[in-house]
């Protein structure tokens, strides 16, 4: 495991793409799976034994460390356009938004504004298949921490944030994290190609909708 | 062709030796919570190729065959009655139509598997058919399988079964199982993933947090005898024994994590991540489990068995896992030759 930062970090997290990206392309033998986190890239790999072990850890070691030196001379990250993920901000989906609002001292309408407004983009997709850990949100909410005590479920789609970063939770799984809002787009389905809605590196746009706009599209994705 | 399920048992889910590559995506593996056994039991039907099982924990299913089957029982100690008498484990049975196998509870270790010639015919998702549970995929519609319901076998399984007990008995060390119609062979497998001592030594490298942890915590991880606490379960195992305390609090970027670390959340227990677990995470690291431990560590019953660490070195590790992967390629390469050496 290569760690780029002890805190999160966008640029950081950029360079850990690029590392990731890299190692990815050079196809050294025996690596199964090169997974970017938010500042640390880390390679799987396996060996038939002792000595192959031992040559394979010192060549991904050599790899990681040579394509972190290139990652650190590479410009800006190239534009795209983002992925636009649509967001019912409506009450009914969004059951802490008040606090949020209440914490940072402001509307739950500027919150939304804001939380729309931040140059998103995803920093990794980690925890459970296709969930997406979201980076840039605004310095005006990033100092929510999660909440005291997690939920011990929350409703696929669920769109929250904490600690400066915004969850987009793909499945009915528990979580701490201040739900502010629900996506009818369905993140993961493993028959899909790609599986994964988002991939880390995207940038994101949440569009506000409303519940009926939530209601229709949630049909048209096949409901959940 | 099916198989149908009268009682579920215990986390009744089809299994392989899971998906590779889409870890990036937060896809882990998964597969086999013991590997080794699963592999075991699918040669022990002639199953060439890795083919699809059915894991189940501490409590078997009771099942109903509809046509003639070759099957296996391998990992966990179960005394299975089939049709009432008693069924051999660790070694191929022919099961005839009309027949009930109830597996009953493990005497010993965690996981069974049971193998069936041919496999279990569910659909490859994602490059695997294993159950993944937190993600709702693969396997029986990507749930535990329940009572009722009908696992689908290969088209062939019939012609597949009696052809291939035909060649595992042409020596004629063959035999009746008592009552039930059934035969199987004098052989049997040995289970190499059942704990060879009490307390089980697991062994671990140090994590890339172990620092961070007080001397005392760090101590106690290789010197306490701990037990596998009953609300574990395939993502992970949690530890009953003293708490682990960090020398300062300390916040760790979430980053990935693997099958085998021992992550210690705020509360000081430790949790070892097993074949389901989440991709990433933020827990201090104290430990890893060297891969070659895994499986007997997947076989320690919650409440039952102990468990005591001891600390190696990678070289150690490394070695250990070669150890494993050629005693279970010797055992495979001596059960491929029980069945002759033609190709299905």
């Amino acid at each position: 495991m290569l760690e780029l930062a002890e805190e999160t970090d966008l640029a950081a997290n950029a360079a850990a793409r690029r590392v990731a990206a890299e190692v990815r392309t050079a196809g050294l033998e025996g690596i199964t799976d090169v997974v970017a986190a938010i500042v640390t890239v880390t390679v799987h790999f396996t060996a038939k034994d002792a000595a192959q072990a031992s040559a394979r850890r010192e060549a991904v070691g050599h790899l990681l460390l040579a394509a972190l030196a290139r990652a650190g001379e590479a410009g800006d990250e190239p534009e795209r356009a983002p992925v636009a993920i649509p967001v019912c901000y409506d009450p009914a989906f969004a059951p802490d938004l008040d606090e949020v609002a209440a914490a940072t001292g402001l509307s739950p309408d500027e919150v939304v504004r804001l939380h729309v407004g931040s140059p998103n983009r995803v920093l990794m997709i980690g925890f459970v298949p296709g969930h997406a850990y979201v980076g840039g949100l605004d310095a005006k909410l990033a100092s929510v921490p999660r909440r005291a005590s997690p939920r011990a479920r929350l409703e696929a789609g669920s769109v929250a944030i904490a600690n400066g970063q915004t969850s987009v939770y793909p499945f009915a799984t528990p979580g701490g994290w201040n739900i502010i809002g629900r996506t009818p787009l369905r993140l993961f389905d493993p028959l899909r190609d790609p599986a994964s809605l988002l991939q880390a590196g995207d940038p994101v746009r949440f569009e506000p909708i409303s519940a009926r706009e939530f209601q229709r599209l949630a049909a048209e994705h096949g409901g959940r | 062709m099916t198989v149908r399920v009268l009682r579920s048992g215990v986390l009744a889910t089809v299994q392989d030796l899971g998906r590779s590559g889409l870890q990036h995506l937060a896809i882990v593996p998964g597969g086999a919570m013991d590997p080794v056994s699963h592999r075991i039991a699918n040669a022990l039907v002639g199953n060439v190729r890795d083919c699809a099982t059915l894991e189940f924990a501490l409590a078997g299913p009771e099942l109903a065959f509809d046509r003639d089957a070759l099957i296996a029982l391998h990992g966990a100690r179960f005394e299975p009655r089939l049709d009432g008498a008693p069924m051999p484990v660790a070694r191929p049975v022919l099961v005839r139509a009309g027949a009930t196998l109830r597996i009953g509870r493990a005497a010993e270790g965690a996981f069974g598997y049971l193998a069936v010639a041919g496999g279990i015919d569910v659909p490859v998702v994602l490059g695997g058919r294993s159950t993944f549970l937190p993600g709702g995929f693969g396997g029986l519609d990507g749930r535990a399988v329940s009572a009722g319901a009908a696992i689908p076998l290969a088209d062939d399984v019939v012609a597949l079964s009696e052809a291939r007990f035909a060649r595992v008995v042409r020596g004629g060390r063959t035999g009746e199982v008592s009552g039930s119609g059934a035969r199987s062979v004098r052989w049997f497998a040995p289970m190499l993933t059942l704990a060879a001592t009490d307390p089980l030594v697991v062994r671990v490298v140090d994590g890339v947090h172990a620092e961070l942890f007080e001397d005392a915590a760090r101590a106690a991880l290789t010197a306490e005898r701990w037990r596998v606490a009953p609300d574990s379960n395939r993502m992970g195992y949690r530890l009953l024994g003293p708490k682990l305390a960090l020398r300062a609090p300390k916040d760790i970027v979430s980053q990935a994590v693997c099958l085998g670390t021992v992550q210690v959340p705020g509360g000081g227990q430790p949790i070892v991540l097993m074949a389901d677990h989440q991709t990433t995470g933020g827990y201090p690291r104290i430990a890893e489990v060297i891969s070659a431990d895994m499986p007997r560590l997947a076989q320690a019953a919650p409440g039952a068995a102990a468990v005591r660490f001891e600390r190696v070195g990678l070289a150690e590790a490394d070695a250990a896992r070669s150890d494993l992967a050629r005693r279970v390629d010797d055992l495979l390469e001596r059960l491929r030759w029980e069945f002759g050496d033609e190709n299905d």
